[in-house]
């Protein structure tokens, strides 16, 4: 057989062949740093003393990353790096817009206040089995999923940051962990499977995995039907990934069983990759589905909040209201992707970073309840406030934030969404979301009465001085304390100077309404 | 050929929810592997099935000349056999831990992390 003539193959309308600019490695920093992190750790595993103080150097530099990407972003623009040099849509893309970018700094800010916790929280056994290297491998999966391009791919994420997350949730192994786990880890699994099921479906009917790509080519689809299907399949998988209702009771159950820091990193990492999920898949890709889908939406949301908000009611554990409060907020955020618009959108996302911080930190409140005290059952708890009152105070701060009363950062969310839903003609919504408030309030106000301000547990005399906490060890007394003021302090600051983040977050939900500026990112150069 | 297969995903499916919907960690974890199973297969289906023509397209061609099977499916596939596989490892391992130490395998006795009839939170001081 004669070789076939040697013809040069033109590839330069396939392929990329600039060497990738510097700043772009920005893009996809935040996910190998983690990663590498963790594979190191995990070589040092029994390197105990040296484990919290790399992870912290890393995700501290992580921070750093993430706040220049987002600082590239707001000011050029939506950024596309592609793996492999194949030209999307065959490459594989991370596109990060402001919503993927916002999210991404506040997730790697909640991480590394969680990490300063951990050091002096987890114990020499369970770093040894590798509680940093999940940790970072969480992050890089949580990162991940905020900035990849590729529906996939975002699968993928999924999975990185489930099988991390299971091996945090299991930890220890006591017995309540593997009751909880076992619960987390299989509806969990089912909701990633019913999230490929759906991608296996937009691959056969689009013939493309990247998200700018499908979402150019949406509209051009003579038959809306499995459309349709496609859509409703990714609303049921990302929601019972976010835990709304009727989807959320693996989440009140499995959250209070590890560790509290876990609990404080799953709270403000893991369900708001779900609602991230939903504005990119359903908001930005399914937009006109979303229009149709948009009043079962409102009914899960409201249904979501006001669900959760009456468990947490009904909880004489702080550990597990605090779940149920994770689930009343998911509502909020639902009840934004649902009214859609600029005001719904950008209080969805506003409400995000408001509630990864703010839930992160009363988990964190909660664990250093826990510690003090040694109880976490609301009838034996008391005299938090007499022991520390700056601990009290930023517990105040935290509540007041989580029930959305001004000036705490959870009000101007709130307000966005409420403002959205009566220009909406949706005011059964609105009406919700603020009874939702009155009860939260009522809810974690409890937890500040009976924890805080009463003397001392049920029965014990009022002001007796009989009753003592048990203070957190001097050495692990300052970072354990520092890390919670990291948050309240954020929150605060959320609460009183919301214009930044709010101008951000509006730039975000009109890059989700009209993503032009996304599809050309990724395939700008091509034409 | 996608007819019968698409029967094939339709019983997997079907078996995997029945098992799913058992209150024995066994059954559920087989009812995982099958509907892992299941998905991979619908995956491959919806990447087209077509016999011995190889996804090659010729040097002077922009597409190929036959109708050939779509490959990278089967590249979703395998990352999603690998990823289904080792969570069911761990699946599995957890439920036999579960079954250890509670002593149970049925979920509805599992009431270690939310104990029933646990006292309502304080109206009073």
């Amino acid at each position: 057989m004669a070789a076939a003539p040697h013809t040069p193959v033109d590839i330069s309308g396939a392929m990329i062949e600039v060497p990738v600019a510097a700043h772009d490695w920005l893009i996809i920093a935040p996910v190998v740093l983690p990663i590498l992190a963790g594979a190191l750790l995990l070589m040092l595993r029994k390197n105990t003393g040296w484990q919290a103080v790399l992870a912290n150097t890393v995700l501290g530099i992580l921070l750093v990353c993430c706040a220049g990407l987002l600082d590239l972003v707001w000011n050029e623009g939506p950024q596309t790096m592609t793996m492999g040099r194949w030209l999307p849509p065959f490459g594989i893309s991370f596109s990060v817009d402001l919503t993927g970018a916002i999210l991404a700094l506040t997730g790697s800010f909640v991480a590394f206040a969680c990490g300063i916790y951990a050091a002096n929280d987890i114990d020499q056994t369970r770093l040894r089995y590798g509680f940093y290297s999940f940790l970072m491998l969480m992050v890089a999966g949580v990162n991940g999923a905020f900035l990849t391009g590729d529906v996939f791919n975002l699968y993928v994420w999924f999975e990185v940051l489930l099988i991390s997350s299971f091996g945090l949730i299991i930890l220890g192994s006591e017995r309540a962990q593997l009751d909880g786990a076992l619960k987390y880890a299989f509806l969990n699994l089912i909701a990633t499977t019913l999230f490929l099921i759906a991608t296996g479906y937009l691959y056969g009917t689009f013939g493309t995995l990247n998200m700018a790509d499908i979402t150019r080519k949406i509209s051009t689809m003579p038959d809306s039907g499995p459309v349709m299907t496609i859509a409703a399949l990714y609303l049921f998988a990302f929601a019972m990934k976010a835990a709304a209702f009727p989807l959320n009771f693996w989440l009140p159950s499995s959250y209070h069983t590890p560790r509290l820091v876990v609990s404080a990193l799953f709270a403000g990492l893991l369900t708001k990759v779900g609602i991230y999920a939903l504005l990119r898949v359903m908001v930005m890709i399914f937009a006109a589905e979303r229009a149709e889908l948009a009043f079962i939406i409102a009914v899960i949301a409201a249904a979501t909040m006001i669900f959760g908000v009456l468990g947490a009611l009904a909880q004489s554990d702080i550990r597990r209201l605090m779940g149920f409060l994770v689930v009343s907020g998911i509502g909020s955020m639902l009840a934004g992707i649902a009214l859609s618009g600029e005001l719904g959108l950008s209080g969805t996302l506003f409400y995000a970073v408001h509630s990864m911080v703010v839930m992160a930190g009363l988990y964190l409140a909660a664990g250093i309840i826990v510690r003090t005290s040694g109880e976490h059952d609301m009838r034996k708890l008391g005299g938090h406030y007499s022991a520390s009152p700056l601990f009290a105070a930023g517990f105040v701060v935290l509540a007041l934030a989580v029930s959305g009363l001004p000036p705490f950062s959870g009000f101007w969310p709130k307000l966005m969404i409420v403002r959205g839903a009566i220009a909406g003609g949706a005011e059964w919504l609105a009406a919700a979301i603020l009874l939702t408030g009155l009860l939260t309030s009522i809810a974690i106000v409890r937890v500040w009465a009976f924890a805080f301000w009463r003397g001392g547990p049920e029965g014990a005399r009022d002001g007796a001085e009989s009753w003592k906490l048990t203070p957190i060890a001097e050495n692990a007394a300052l970072p354990i304390h520092a890390s919670f003021a990291l948050l309240v302090v954020a929150s605060l600051w959320l609460g009183l100077f919301p214009e930044t983040l709010a101008s951000a977050v509006l730039d975000a939900a009109r890059g989700l309404a009209n993503p032009d500026g996304y599809i050309g990112s990724v395939f700008g150069d091509v034409q | 050929m996608e007819p019968a297969l698409i029967l094939l995903v339709t019983a997997f499916f079907a078996v995997s929810i029945y098992l799913l919907l058992s209150r024995h960690v066994i059954r559920m974890l087989l009812g995982v592997a099958m509907l892992g199973n299941g998905v991979n297969l619908l995956i491959f289906t919806a990447g087209r099935l077509t016999r011995e023509v190889p996804p090659i397209i010729g040097i002077d061609d922009m597409v190929p000349q036959t109708a050939t099977a779509n490959p990278l499916p089967q590249a979703l596939i395998l990352t999603a056999i690998v990823i289904s596989f080792s969570f069911f490892a761990f699946l599995l391992v957890l439920g036999y831990r579960a079954y250890q130490d509670l002593g149970t395998d049925d979920t509805g006795d599992m009431r270690l992390a939310e104990p029933q009839g646990e006292p309502l939170p304080p109206t009073g001081y």
